[in-house]
């Protein structure tokens, strides 16, 4: 297996271990982003590149975002700004950037190289996982498309706040 | 360094795996909880896209992406969950939760 691999992989380890003993869930989450990156250059290795890049828009992108508004939406109040600041110190981000930074120089190496990845791994190009996709496995599409819909549903309606009620008169008509 | 890549990666999976399940035994906070389940289903797409790449076939990676789709399904309903309980308990404790009465 390559070197390449090898530090990615190192990375990976490296940042998820720093993921669960953190106290601050700031601090886990960009942990957590370096994690899912470097986790994505695995991928690159291994012949999925539209795989690393979904992980890349989905993971790292989506869910991560969804959380980190999730937990900011959570302490609202005056002393949110102080608790930011305290949260962002540079020696807190300095090595999560670090190692993204790695992995950034890791991915330029091995996109200018451009040579055929190493042996006992065959890439799968996007095309056969599309015509997989939607040959065999149309059922499993639609039903996570049901999923989806099913997650979308169930977020709105548990998320909801519950209506206050205006006087104690009214309670029993409301509820 | 002479590992077979199935190998290799297959490791990098098991290891993860296992990280993400020391973290959901370890921690009480319930956000650390789903980041941990976030980790352990992100090893088992890993596993997935090893054996696919093992076999040369697009099965494992259309796998992950219907892991993919569920991981977001799961993160958008646990947290309007951890939500509705931190509006209750004023908590994330996940042992405030122990005891649900309707």
């Amino acid at each position: 297996m390559s070197i390449a691999f090898y530090i990615a992989a190192a990375i990976a380890i490296f940042s998820t271990i720093m993921v669960i003993t953190r106290f601050n869930i700031m601090h886990a989450l960009l942990y957590l982003i370096v994690s899912l990156l470097s986790v994505a250059v695995i991928f690159y290795l291994y012949g999925a590149p539209f795989m690393a890049a979904l992980e890349v828009i989905i993971y790292a992108g989506a869910i991560m975002v969804l959380i980190i508004f999730f937990v900011m939406m959570l302490n609202l109040g005056p002393e949110t700004t102080r608790t930011e600041k305290q949260w962002l110190k540079p020696g807190m981000w300095m090595l999560p950037a670090l190692l993204c930074l790695v992995l950034l120089i890791e991915l330029a190496y091995l996109i200018a190289q451009n040579k055929a990845p190493s042996t006992g791994i065959t890439p799968v190009a996007p095309k056969e996982v599309g015509r997989s996709l939607f040959g065999p496995y149309i059922l499993a599409v639609e039903l996570s498309a049901m999923l989806l819909m099913a997650g979308i549903v169930g977020a709105y309606h548990l998320g909801r706040q519950k209506k206050k009620i205006l006087h104690r008169f009214f309670e029993s008509n409301v509820s | 360094m002479n590992i077979h890549p199935t190998t290799a990666g297959m490791t990098l999976a098991g290891i993860l795996f296992v990280l993400g399940l020391i973290s959901i035994l370890i921690r009480r906070n319930m956000i650390f909880m789903l980041l941990s389940v976030e980790i352990m289903l992100n090893a088992a797409g890993l596993a997935f896209i090893v054996a696919s790449s093992h076999w040369a076939q697009p099965d494992g990676q259309v796998m992950f992406m219907f892991i993919l789709s569920m991981a977001a399904a799961e993160v958008s309903v646990g947290l309007a969950l951890i939500l509705q309980l931190y509006h209750q308990l004023k908590s994330l404790d996940s042992d405030e939760a122990s005891r649900m009465r309707g």
